[in-house]
């Protein structure tokens, strides 16, 4: 008997079929939300010493975690490798990917995935020893490179050499830290990934200062968070949570003042408070949501420097990643 | 009266007939099974394509785009395929499973072997080899072999260099690499002339000592067929044979045959693993053999040696072969560890950057699970053949 009721949910498993995707409404049942994130990534997702998971993708979790639930610490973070996380937001396994994934066109269409927007403009760059007194990417004919695999980076370092007629000696590695490891171990002459991954890579070699940055940046590399095909919902939300860190930064409300700002007269403040409109019900959530992702977590520029700027070990220039009204392209839609 | 004893089954109705019940048993589970297959398999394709994730082989012919560090036929980052990228990876696995199974058998025999020695060092020496070696997990030997072998050989601008021409640092072994010039040829044919004459050689000489007891000099003859023939023809086509030597360049070594690390790790650590459950399985068809066959052979004057080789080692083959198998399935499935090293093998070049790239998971990992399937099926099928060779023939 317990056989035959098995058998039947077993077909019943494989025939059942996947509701319209309602991950909106499912992230709210469910009460927490499920982030892909790097976790070996110093600045961007790594859990710390204590376990609590800290980086600038992290931040932009626990931004759509305040939008969406309230609170900023009902994440759950599963951090994925290179190769494994499309699968595993294909599956469903997580509801956001924010790990520091490139956007490209293949990724936007034959992945099944949408790009929400870019948190970070970053660009790939080399890093190799001191005392190989190599000056330019372009000195580097026949040089061995570590890579990781599985990543736009191993693309582009392929072609940057095909375009330059330079020779190449690839070694790839299932993991970033393995890469760094062999690098550091002489195995080859230089290593190569995003110029934000090279700066936080760097501080976990024997002896960073034995290694430079070179200065050339061979690709563009727009890292941002991407959701699922077919959920349209769920991809404005968190499309506009970002747009908001952004917009929040260029109103000038931070997580210290939001709550002078609520009394603001300003129109643009009253609209981002939710002082005035319904924007925040449009999208599906509450009408202080975007007051909420300030007061948790805070605006794009004090995200920013918290993790890979100035108040962290990276001390990363803001460089591109500046608003578009100081010599930057952060850009977003207002809210109205 | 007479009891008709030769009546088949009793009248049942054909519903409570044993046969009959299995029979529909049997084709209720078919059918079911191959319901739940067909089931799980358009919900797959269904939902792969509501989420607009491509499916299908259309890859197979995109440019892939990256490099391999170690590739045994041609590939470039620019021109070659996915395709390409998948027979290059395939190619690694079947040569570091080929080399892996030829040297831990060698090694795994040795091992068995001497544990069954009369030498006490010897004995316990294999002993702790195999009790340590089977007792460590695989990943752990294969980092411990990479990480050993990367530490202990030189920076590429302190290299070893050997005589001959080759170089030894971290980065590899730089072997000169042979050209082959016209006129070799012919002294591959004569290679091969050799080798087929030294076996039909071999046929008539076993021949003539069952028939006479004599032996012919097989050893002699064979050598001089299978190397001194090709040499004569090398030396008299004027020794076409050129080499290109490894030169120094100012990151690397350029030129020449390159051994990466990556590929001695993985070759050391797969052998040195497997051939401790070899000698395990080796010793145990050697103490399958009854002790009567070694007492009556060295009653009749042979010597240990001899005794092993000729009585022994035949008769345990029958009982060694079928684990042996699965030995060998075990370390061809054991090199995918290769991802943990960077060695480009199948799972590594195509399940990692292909998969990775086109995001095709489903069709990607069906291909890798078939092409194993496939390996694996044809060594064990292999190997049942030559099990079945020498199998006893029983009356």
């Amino acid at each position: 008997m317990k056989r035959i009721v098995f058998l039947f949910a077993l077909a019943a498993m494989v025939f059942a079929q996947g509701a319209a995707a309602q991950t909106l409404k499912a992230v709210k049942d469910r009460n927490i939300l499920n982030c892909g994130a790097n976790g070996t990534l110093a600045g961007f997702g790594l859990p710390d010493a204590q376990g609590k998971w800290t980086g600038l993708d992290v931040d932009v979790c626990r931004a759509i975690a305040s939008a969406v639930l309230g609170d900023a610490d009902k994440v759950k973070f599963v951090p994925l490798s290179a190769k494994d996380r499309f699968t595993a937001l294909q599956s469903g396994e997580v509801d956001v990917l924010v790990r520091n994934t490139t956007w490209t066109s293949s990724r936007d269409t034959s992945l099944g995935l949408n790009f929400t927007g870019v948190d970070y403009y970053d660009g790939q760059g080399f890093m190799v020893r001191k005392s190989l007194k190599v000056n330019s990417a372009l000195e580097l004919n026949g040089a061995s490179v570590c890579v990781q695999q599985g990543t736009t980076t191993e693309l582009n370092l392929a072609d940057f050499f095909r375009a330059h007629n330079m020779q190449l000696k690839s070694v790839t590695f299932a993991t970033a830290n393995e890469a760094v490891k062999a690098y550091d171990a002489g195995r080859c002459d230089s290593y190569t990934t995003d110029a934000s991954g090279l700066y936080a890579e760097r501080l976990r070699l024997a002896n960073p200062d034995d290694h430079m940055i070179l200065p050339e940046i061979i690709s563009k590399e727009p890292l941002g968070p991407a959701v699922r095909h077919g959920d349209d919902q769920w991809f404005d939300v968190v499309k506009w949570v970002l747009f908001a860190m952004i917009n929040a930064e260029e109103l000038n409300i931070t997580s210290k003042n939001v709550d002078e700002m609520m009394k603001s007269t300003n129109p643009d403040v009253k609209r981002f408070v939710g002082t005035e409109g319904n924007y925040g019900e449009q999208l599906g959530l509450s009408k202080d949501w975007a007051v909420k992702i300030v007061k948790l977590v805070g605006n794009y520029g004090e995200v920013f420097e918290r993790n890979v700027g100035t108040g962290s070990p990276l001390k990363i220039d803001r460089g591109l990643n500046k608003l578009w009204n100081k010599g930057g392209i952060q850009y977003a839609p207002p809210i109205r | 009266m007479s009891t008709d004893l030769t009546t088949g089954s009793a009248r049942v109705a054909f519903y409570n007939d044993p046969k009959v019940r299995s029979i529909v048993y049997q084709v209720a589970l078919c059918v079911a099974i191959a319901l739940v297959v067909y089931g799980a398999t358009t919900n797959a394709i269904d939902h792969l394509r509501r989420a607009h994730i491509t499916s299908g082989f259309g890859f197979w012919d995109d440019p892939a785009g990256f490099d391999i560090s170690q590739t045994l036929i041609s590939y470039s980052s620019a021109a070659s395929t996915y395709g390409r990228a998948f027979w290059v990876g395939l190619l690694n696995t079947l040569l570091v499973a080929g080399l892996g199974i030829v040297f831990a058998t060698i090694l795994g025999f040795t091992i068995g072997i001497s544990r069954l020695s009369s030498n006490w060092l010897l004995a316990k020496f294999a002993t702790g080899y195999v009790e340590t070696i089977r007792n460590i997990p695989l990943l752990l030997q294969l980092l411990f072999w990479y990480n050993a072998v990367l530490k202990a050989l030189p920076d590429t601008r302190d290299s070893i260099a050997i005589p001959g021409g080759a170089y030894l640092n971290n980065r590899g072994l730089f072997l000169p690499s042979p050209n082959f010039l016209d006129g070799f040829g012919a002294v591959l044919l004569a290679l091969i002339l050799g080798l087929i004459v030294a076996v039909v050689f071999h046929l008539w000489a076993s021949k003539r000592q069952e028939r006479t007891g004599e032996r012919a000099p097989v050893l002699w003859v064979t050598l001089a067929l299978v190397l001194g023939l090709p040499v004569l023809v090398f030396a008299l086509r004027g020794f076409p044979l050129s080499f290109d030597y490894p030169q120094a360049g100012r990151f690397n070594i350029a030129g020449g045959v390159e051994v990466l690390p990556e590929f001695a790790a993985l070759l050391f650590g797969l052998s040195i693993y497997t051939a401790a459950f070899i000698a395990e399985v080796v010793r145990a068809g050697i103490l399958a053999v009854s002790r009567g066959q070694t007492e009556a052979a060295y009653s009749l004057g042979l010597k240990p040696g001899p005794t092993l080789r000729l009585i022994i080692v035949p008769q345990a083959m029958r009982v060694v072969v079928p684990p042996l198998t699965s030995q060998y399935l075990n370390l061809v499935k054991n090199s995918t560890l290769a991802v943990a090293i960077g060695y480009p093998d199948l799972v590594q070049v195509f399940t990692g950057t292909v998969l990775n790239q086109t995001g095709q998971a489903v069709e990607v990992v069906a291909v890798t699970m078939l092409v194993y399937l496939t390996i694996s099926l044809v060594t064990s099928l292999a190997m049942n053949i030559y099990n079945r060779s020498v199998a006893l023939v029983e009356r």
